[in-house]
């Protein structure tokens, strides 16, 4: 029979991703500013040290609290070392830290929730209410309790930070895979005898990424944040380690004296954050348009 | 601009979105007039146009749009040049809209009785008694019951068919001119949906307003419309009274889209449908000539040169084809007749399903927590069925009759709580979970929703070869031959099959659901509402698909749907399912035909029919199906039967009465008397197209 749909067949539309990808940076202006920020601080990190005019634990006391000038662009502190280069080597940690945190995160928030969501039950139960006592706790407060008896040190700070975010993720990621869950091609693979693990892995995973790469990016700016704030307390990075938050609590001292001391390491602080938060923001248009997510 | 007696003069309108790729026109040169009291249907398929020339005339489109030509009159007043503010003055005065979704277009947390007030108040300058007295009489006129506490009351309190009369009585409050109603029954059961055709229609009568009725839905337009217009790609193909366009359907468009409709006196043994090839073109791919042209079967060379010009066939009977001479000598396409290749003799029994039960048990929030005795959802209580191989059979009931569950309970998706699921004699575990491959291979389904049955991730072809790989044990290059053969066998090119399902329209989905589930090589397959979220057009060739499959593969199918033509067009026999129970079951001839079930018989009764001239019988539904909570004692129907007989319905569960071939009614009133109330019934008066 000649009726069929096909016949006027759709014109196949051939743009590469890559340019595709761009076309729609281009209607996103913030999405463009995050994204080239973060990827600034990627290559600071990367050649930092290479490009600081300073080593930054060089101590020059004649030196001291000088602000910006032509010999150091940002100013020196206390002990009059180079501000500049100190947060260029500074951003390592920031980025090693906060970026490793937010990998344990994501990655045992996916799986507690991936099987959370798709066991349920009396499994999923007993999960979820363990991760809600987790976030029934103050997030900075549970942190210092768990930093004052590991004592701190980078690999602490990053099992803190991986530990603190594990309920969000899971929450997320429990929340997509229920939804998915009751989809009919989720139905049609168990009609035709597919194992729990293909299901899980081949039908739900590969539509719950990216929801996860979204949560991932949001996590990572908080986490940002409470690696900064880990080292203004002091249970972070420990001196002489050049750590922007470090340098902020620092800096808190010479306030009136000397601005500047306090003033860039916050400001390279922010501007990462926010850097993070517009690519976040972003790749939730790019990937979930329309999408809503829960953010725990 | 002269007055020219109609209320609503739309003249050569042309409405333009500007996109990334540059200015659309989506609406072209449509010229149309409502007189007062006439109720015009504008039909055509999604992507016709229709939402845009509606919210044009309105002035109300997004912002991208603009009425970029032509002009919309009113009553003499022109609505395309005046400014928002005026125009803000005549909505809801002068015209007022009636939308699809009720549950959308009322505002929850106002009482319903506010909420038409509100609009008396605004627009007709009624004081709050004033208003609230107008409120009041609306619900009277719209025959709502107990008008009175349904005032009171919120959205989520009313059933949908309430919530569409209350939208019809916010929209003639304020006793406007004109009237817009975009597809205002879609969401509706088709027995509701007769109810509130019923209403519009005498409310048409008493009042003058003029209406605008869009839908895709040409039994609705039937129905209820004085004259219809055909919308296709933003043009008007044919317009006229609906006596004659629906009678010398003059336009090859209109001519195809009724041949997609299923016939309730014929099944896809007798006839195959004709489905329109192609699709619809998008507006910034038109092709040249006629619109059509690329569609159409009667295309000539002079339909690809120029834009056929809309010319007068009849009184007040336009179309737009330059070949409109031979549709007429052409009075009805002869309908492609198939020959049947099956002869009578009966296939093995596949599936004997008997005394199926599914309760949910339902928790009432807090209270549960003290209340020992759990309520249970009867959502199927206790039905048999039994299917031949190459044989269909059709499940029809209203939307919360248990038609999906059970549906479900036969797959193993949902757990049956009691019953015997046998097939091809052997006895199944309830869960799928626990059928072995071999049982699995033989039961197949093909879901409603065509967005939700494919994964977005995997490539069509991937979705398909899963079923061959896991349960027909195929090597690498047995799967890619045998992928390649289906979707041949479902008519798409083998180009799609390294395409992702968002590159896919609908139709082109359900097609590859339906490949998948032949790829199983099942003995029966499940299909629950596999069209009715498609397009007319879409929905007769993947009917046919179907039947042509059956043919060659000797699969049993289960077929669900609400559309009832749909049923009958495709299924051998057919079972009717109300509150979670069997009421009448008989092959597809028999239970069209009288004596039936009275709740077949207001299914039948219901059913929009295409076709201006058959006077169907008006047995009308009240209120709408009891809760599978508290089911009704003795005869469940019987809160809603129009042919209760007493007492004995309310207390009695009516026996089983066998007719002819297998044809049994489970009913109080004795058969002969159900065939003298019932008479000739449907079937005999739309045997009168046939002869046409």
């Amino acid at each position: 029979m000649a009726a069929s749909e096909q016949k006027i067949q759709k014109k196949k539309i051939t743009v590469s991703p890559l340019k595709k990808f761009f076309r729609r940076l281009r209607r996103y202006p913030t999405t463009f500013i995050g994204i080239s920020i973060v990827i600034i601080f990627l290559l600071i990190a990367a050649f930092g040290p290479l490009i600081a005019p300073y080593h930054y634990s060089q101590q020059d006391l004649l030196q001291r609290l000088q602000p910006p000038s032509d010999e150091h662009i940002f100013g020196t502190d206390q002990f009059g070392r180079d501000i500049f280069s100190r947060i260029l080597v500074g951003s390592r940690d920031v980025l090693l830290i906060a970026g490793s945190g937010t990998a344990l995160a994501v990655f045992s928030g996916l799986l507690l929730g991936l099987f959370s969501g798709y066991i349920g039950g009396l499994f999923d139960e007993i999960v979820m209410r363990i991760m809600d006592v987790i976030l029934s706790i103050p997030p900075l407060l549970l942190a210092m309790v768990i930093l004052f008896a590991l004592g701190p040190s980078r690999l602490n700070v990053v099992i803190v930070v991986g530990f603190l975010y594990i309920p969000m993720v899971a929450r997320v990621v429990r929340s997509v895979v229920l939804e998915l869950k009751t989809r009919q091609f989720v139905e049609a693979a168990r009609l035709r005898g597919e194992t729990r693990l293909y299901v899980l892995y081949k039908e739900i995973l590969p539509n719950v990424l990216p929801h996860l790469a979204v949560e991932a990016s949001m996590r990572f700016s908080y986490s940002i944040f409470l690696v900064a704030s880990l080292g203004f307390l002091g249970l972070g990075v420990q001196p002489p380690s050049p750590d922007w938050g470090l340098m902020v609590g620092e800096a808190r001292t010479w306030f009136y004296q000397a601005q500047w001391v306090l003033f860039f390491p916050a400001g390279a602080i922010a501007t990462l954050v926010v850097g993070v938060g517009f690519m976040s923001d972003g790749l939730r248009r790019m990937l979930l348009p329309g999408g809503v997510t829960d953010d725990g | 601009m002269m007055d020219n007696g109609k209320v609503l003069d739309v003249d050569n309108l042309t409405v333009t979105y500007m996109t990334e790729k540059g200015p659309l026109d989506v609406v072209r040169s449509v010229s149309l007039q409502i007189a007062p009291g006439e109720i015009y249907g504008l039909v055509g398929e999604s992507g016709s146009g229709k939402t845009t020339l509606a919210r044009a005339v309105v002035r109300y489109l997004p912002s991208n749009g603009k009425i970029t030509g032509g002009t919309v009159s009113l009553s003499g007043t022109d609505l395309s040049t005046r400014s928002q503010k005026e125009i803000r003055g005549i909505w809801g005065s002068r015209m007022t809209m009636v939308h699809q979704d009720p549950n959308a277009a009322i505002n929850p947390s106002m009482m319903i009785g506010e909420q038409i007030a509100e609009m008396t108040r605004t627009h007709m300058g009624l004081s709050r008694k004033e208003s609230r007295e107008r409120a009041l009489e609306m619900l009277n006129k719209v025959r709502m019951p107990d008008p009175e506490s349904v005032a009171r009351r919120y959205a989520h309190q009313l059933s949908g068919g309430m919530l569409q009369r209350v939208l019809i009585a916010t929209a003639m409050a304020t006793n406007p001119e004109f009237i817009i109603m975009d597809e205002p029954t879609t969401a509706l059961d088709v027995t509701t949906e007769a109810v509130i055709l019923d209403l519009i229609h005498e409310l048409m009568d008493e009042y003058n307003t003029a209406i605008l009725f869009i839908t895709h839905n040409l039994g609705v337009i039937a129905r209820i419309c004085d004259r219809i217009g055909v919308l296709y790609a933003g043009e008007i193909m044919e317009e006229g009274p609906i006596h004659d366009v629906f009678k010398a359907r003059l336009h090859p468009y209109t001519r195809g889209l009724l041949g997609c409709v299923p016939r309730v006196d014929a099944n896809k043994k007798e006839i195959s449908l004709s489905a329109i090839p192609g699709y619809i073109p998008r507006p910034d791919e038109l092709p040249e000539g006629c619109i059509f042209g690329p569609r159409c079967e009667l295309v000539e060379a002079a339909c690809r040169e120029a834009r056929p010009p809309v010319v007068s066939v009849g009184p007040d009977h336009l179309s737009a084809c330059r070949r409109h001479e031979i549709l007429r000598d052409r009075s009805e396409k002869a309908d492609e007749t198939r020959e049947e290749t099956i002869g009578d003799e009966l296939g093995h029994i596949v599936l004997e399903a008997r005394n199926i039960k599914k309760y949910f048990p339902f928790s009432g929030g807090l209270g549960s927590i003290w209340q020992r005795r759990r309520s249970e959802l009867k959502a199927v209580d206790d039905i048999s069925v039994r299917m031949r191989s190459s044989f269909t059979m059709g499940i029809v009931g209203e939307s919360g009759c248990g038609k999906t569950t059970l549906a479900r309970c036969i797959a193993g998706l949902e757990e049956a709580t009691a019953g015997e699921i046998e097939l091809e004699g052997q006895l199944l575990d309830y869960s799928v979970n626990k059928r072995p491959r071999a049982i699995l291979q033989k039961i197949q389904m093909v879901f409603q929703n065509p967005d939700a049955s494919l994964n977005p991730q995997h490539p069509a072809g991937d979705s398909v070869a899963r079923p061959l790989i896991l349960l027909r044990n195929m090597d690498r290059k047995q799967v890619r031959e045998k992928v390649a053969e289906l979707f041949k066998a479902v008519s798409l090119p083998a180009d799609y099959i390294d395409r992702l399902p968002h590159e896919l329209s609908g139709g082109e989905k359900q097609r590859v659901a339906i490949a998948r589930a032949f790829a199983a090589d099942p003995a029966l397959m499940i299909c629950d509402e596999p069209i009715s979220s498609l397009d007319v057009s879409v929905q007769a060739s993947l009917m046919n698909l179907l039947a042509e499959l059956q043919d060659k593969s000797k699969t049993s199918y289960l077929f669900i749907s609400h559309d009832l033509a749909a049923v009958r067009h495709i299924s051998d026999w057919i079972a009717v399912v109300y509150l979670g129970r069997l009421w009448e079951i008989g092959s597809a001839e028999d239970v069209f035909i009288p004596p039936y079930h009275p709740y077949t018989e207001a299914l039948l009764s219901a059913i929009p029919i295409p076709d201006p001239d058959i006077r169907q019988d008006r047995i009308r539904l009240k209120g709408s199906v009891p809760s599978s909570l508290n089911i009704p004692p003795g005869c469940r129907f019987h809160t809603r039967c129009p042919r209760k007989v007493g007492e004995i319905c309310e207390t009695t569960e009516p026996p089983w009465q066998d007719m002819a071939d297998g044809h049994r009614i489970c009913c109080h009133i004795p058969l002969e008397e159900l065939k003298e109330l019932q008479g000739d019934g449907l079937l005999k008066t739309a045997g009168l197209r046939g002869n046409n």
